[in-house]
């Protein structure tokens, strides 16, 4: 077999690819242990594995390098490795994050780094958790719900303002840290009557958005389960994009939710007037 | 062998980013049975990489823009080798879908008078992109996500396709496996649409994920379509360099649209020094005039760092290449100076490129409101792809349809920033319609029971190799080496000639990998099926690049560094020769109408 390193002599790179190779020694390398998740369905133990780190590395890169180096078929999922897919979801020395993000240097530099599935799912393999409850779940919210175009041309007409406000809830990345984390979820298994804080953030961001005219208090309060939460904000804590799920998106709904069905005013309107949103 | 559970659909969307969904979704309007097979699981595909925008000649904020002065913008960009047929369809159309986006929930950023608000994008004439702060593709892809799971589409997630299916001379579905077990899965469609994106994982840097191998490419390649274009990959300027392991990921040209500018090492702006003579009257003269352009005065020109990203990247190089390059081997992009220009600066930069202050703050420590970022070029996208029928998106094989990356056409030698997110919405509608209407008037199809026996036995060859076998990690990292450095940003004879006799070696070596654990997730046996892919496409773009003796737009010679007009009426075209091996062909491109050339000629 060839070692790439002697292919890569053998070329005759341009400057650019030249310098960028060039820094790969350049930079500061250490030896770091990982103490990594293996097993299938639900069964495993953690298995070190030490591997030299370049100084500014991820967790998913020092990952990458002992799939390449040792462990092939370590299973993970991952895909932009920029913090914007939200697909590399892990539990990274018991704390929910995304291993594309979270830089070896943010974590103690003197003991092994442990690697573990997101534990609220069911485990499939290695790191890899079987996440599809959460895409079964979007679609019983009602869906987008637009007023009738403002322009004879078909479009509307929006106040930046209105964008700005949703803008926090449409950040999503859906890496299902915070159903991770969510107590409802994790430690009391309500999977089948509560939506978690991922889909009531994506409610608020359809309930706000300033074109939709659904009404989802009905379904928030009856199928989706929004009294579960208790505001612990352990979701906000983890929230990779920073969205403030608790303060922002769950309890402005959970106000339209009680505004809606145990204001006795709001109620007997809305039986007149039929379904609206307030506001 | 095995049984393997065979699943019916009319027709089968092979991709689930922006074009996939899209094709779907159209399709699935159309009152026919549709399967979508994605790599990954829904909403994580490339397209919520796509920052800047989507192109549309609305006209929102320029009253002067038209798909008219769209189509010479794509055309000229493309060095006119692109299908202008696609380009006019593309400009027409673009503004309708972007508009049905936000009938399906998308909101994006606004004009004063409250109508979608457009920035300046390289190559763009007037502000043409619509967009949501620098997270246009998240909301793109939210979109038709969440539209499309409302519309009947059988979603099958974390799904690779090992090989498409025959009847005849006919596509007639796919064979494929799920990730999570490992196990077959035979899809019958009476039209597959190839959604799969691009081949960036063929390059060791690159802004692409590990999804990004060619497979669509591959797979008609493979099936008997015709592959064009394939020497024109798009360099984005712009990646992360510092340090080392964020290498390649995508910094936004919405940062030069917001008034970044580049300078090297000696602080100087260096893309004022060689500004190309078809861009020179659109050019602006002076920093000053540059910087009015991007704060939106309509009698300004757009600065150099705006001008294509193929000239852009090829300026970075020159400049790391003659000793002015930035610490680490790139260049400066300095955002920060534009707080002496604007009010409350430091918020504006965040609130204007969000993401990019994240991505710089969180993986290299750098304030991008206090100091400049290091970049260089990344691989980025390629304008090569499946050569498919303008208007309808099929390929040269009956019933396989093509949309989005992984077609060829619209952008020709280079892409304009922004027009890949408009691509994937109007070819991914189109190529849904006809996919469609082809699943509704072509008859039923057989499947050869033999064609999916085959493909079983290819998939599971490199587990009978095991351990034994060489790693597929290896030669996927031997395999991006040579592409980097023998058929990258710039290319020579000898190099290019070198990087063939290095492929055929590497197909030797793909073929003794093996994979040791079982079928289960395993990332070993994933990356070692996608070498064949990688390989076809690698092949593709050496031989085309070898055979194009002059640069133009993405593609860059050393040893023939000007264009040459006898270049420029043809595009190259592989396909799979009888022997098994790759034939190149020069495929002429058909003459303007008078209608689009009197355009071009007007807006030169």
């Amino acid at each position: 077999m060839t070692a790439p390193s002697s292919t890569t002599t053998s070329h005759a790179v341009d400057a650019y690819t030249a310098a960028q190779q060039a820094q790969d020694a350049a930079v500061g390398h250490s030896s770091r242990t990982f103490r990594v998740w293996r097993g299938a369905n639900g069964e495993g133990d953690f298995r070190d594995y030490t591997t030299e780190a370049m100084d500014g590395m991820v967790v998913l890169d020092a990952l990458h390098q002992i799939q390449a180096e040792q462990a092939p078929d370590l299973a993970l999922r991952w895909n932009c490795k920029a913090g914007k897919c939200g697909s590399c979801s892990a539990e990274i020395n018991g704390k929910p994050k995304l291993m594309c993000m979270t830089r070896l240097d943010e974590l103690p530099a003197d003991e092994p780094v442990s690697v573990e599935p997101m534990r609220t799912f069911p485990h499939v393999r290695d790191l890899v958790t079987d996440v599809s409850w959460n895409f079964r779940v979007k679609p019983n919210i009602t869906r987008f719900t637009p007023r009738a175009p403002d322009a004879p041309d078909g479009t509307w007409r929006v106040d930046q303002r209105d964008v700005d406000r949703v803008q926090e809830f449409r950040k999503c990345i859906e890496c299902f840290l915070c159903q991770d984390v969510c107590h409802v979820l994790r430690d009391h298994h309500k999977h089948d009557e509560f939506i978690g804080p991922r889909f009531l953030v994506y409610a608020a961001a359809l309930e706000m958005h300033p074109l939709d005219v659904a009404d989802r208090t009905t379904q928030l309060k009856e199928a989706h389960g929004i009294g579960y939460c208790n505001i612990t904000k352990c979701c906000t804590k983890v929230c990779p994009e920073g969205i403030t799920i608790t303060d922002n998106a769950i309890i402005p709904l959970k106000e339209r939710v009680a505004d809606q069905h145990f204001d006795p005013l709001r109620a007997l309107v809305r039986l007149v007037r039929g379904k609206k949103k307030p506001g | 062998m095995s049984d393997h559970p065979t699943i019916d659909h009319d027709v089968l969307v092979i991709g689930a980013g922006g074009a996939g969904l899209r094709a779907a979704i159209e399709a699935a309007s159309l009152g026919t049975r549709v399967g979508v097979v994605t790599k990954s699981l829904l909403g994580k595909a490339h397209t919520v990489m796509a920052e800047g925008g989507v192109a549309a000649a609305m006209g929102n904020v320029d009253d002067r823009d038209s798909w008219r002065v769209h189509f010479a913008d794509t055309m000229r960009g493309g060095q006119y080798l692109n299908n202008w047929r696609m380009a006019e369809l593309h400009a027409k159309e673009a503004p309708a879908r972007v508009n049905e986006l936000e009938k399906w929930g998308a909101l994006f950023d606004r004009t004063k008078d409250g109508r979608i608000l457009q920035r300046n994008f390289g190559g763009h004439r007037y502000p043409r992109l619509a967009h949501v702060g620098d997270r246009t593709g998240l909301e793109m892809i939210r979109t038709l996500q969440d539209h499309g799971i409302h519309e009947g589409i059988d979603v099958h997630m974390e799904c690779t396709v090992v090989t498409l299916l025959h009847d005849g001379e006919r596509i007639a579905g796919a064979l494929a496996y799920d990730r999570e077990r490992g196990r077959f899965k035979v899809f019958r469609a009476k039209a597959v649409v190839l959604a799969t994106g691009g081949i960036g994982r063929a390059y060791s840097i690159s802004s692409n994920s590990w999804e990004y191998t060619g497979d669509g490419h591959a797979l008609a390649y493979l099936a008997g379509a015709a592959l064009q274009d394939m020497e024109f990959v798009q360099f984005h300027p712009t990646g992360m360099i510092w340090p080392p392991s964020v290498r390649g990921i995508l910094v936004t040209e919405g940062v030069r649209g917001e008034g970044g500018v580049l300078k090297n090492r000696d602080g100087r702006r260096f893309m004022f020094d060689n500004i190309p003579d078809n861009y020179k009257s659109q050019t602006a003269d002076t920093e000053e005039e540059g910087w009015r352009y991007t704060q939106g005065d309509k009698d300004s020109r757009r600065p150099p760092e705006l001008l294509t990203r193929d000239h852009v990247a090829r300026m970075i190089v020159r400049e790391v290449k003659e000793g002015r390059g930035s610490p680490h081997g790139g260049v400066f992009l300095d955002i920060a100076w534009i707080k002496d220009r604007v009010p409350n600066g430091a918020e504006h930069i965040k609130k204007k490129l969000p993401s990019m202050y994240h991505q710089f703050k969180q993986l290299a420590n750098i304030d991008i409101t206090k100091e400049p970022m290091e970049i260089g070029p990344t691989t980025h996208y390629v304008m090569g792809g499946i050569r498919v029928d303008g208007d309808t998106q099929m390929s040269t094989v009956p019933g396989l349809f093509a949309c989005g990356e992984c077609a060829a056409g619209l952008h020709g030698a280079n892409r304009l920033g922004g027009n890949s997110l408009s691509d994937l919405l109007v070819f991914g509608k189109r190529a849904g319609e006809f996919a469609a209407e082809f699943a509704r008037t072509n008859g039923d199809i057989r499947l050869d029971e033999r064609e999916i026996d085959d493909g079983m036995q290819y998939a599971l060859a490199p587990f009978d190799r095991g351990a034994s076998g060489e790693s597929a990690y290896q030669v996927q990292d031997a395999l991006q080496t040579t592409m980097q450095d023998l058929v990258g940003i710039v290319r020579s004879q000898h190099e290019m000639e070198q990087a063939l006799g290095e492929l055929e070696s590497l197909k030797q070596r793909a073929d003794r990998v093996g994979v040791p654990g079982n079928r289960e997730y395993n990332p070993g046996w994933h990356t070692a099926l996608d070498l064949r892919h990688l390989l076809i496409v690698s092949e593709a773009i050496a031989r085309s690049a070898l055979e194009r003796r002059e640069s133009r737009g993405g593609h860059f010679r050393d040893d023939y560094p000007d264009k040459d007009p006898a270049f420029g009426s043809f595009n190259h075209v592989v396909r799979r020769g009888a022997d098994g091996g790759m034939a190149l062909e020069r495929a002429p491109i058909p003459p303007l109408p008078a209608e689009l050339a009197a355009i071009i000629e007007e807006m030169k």
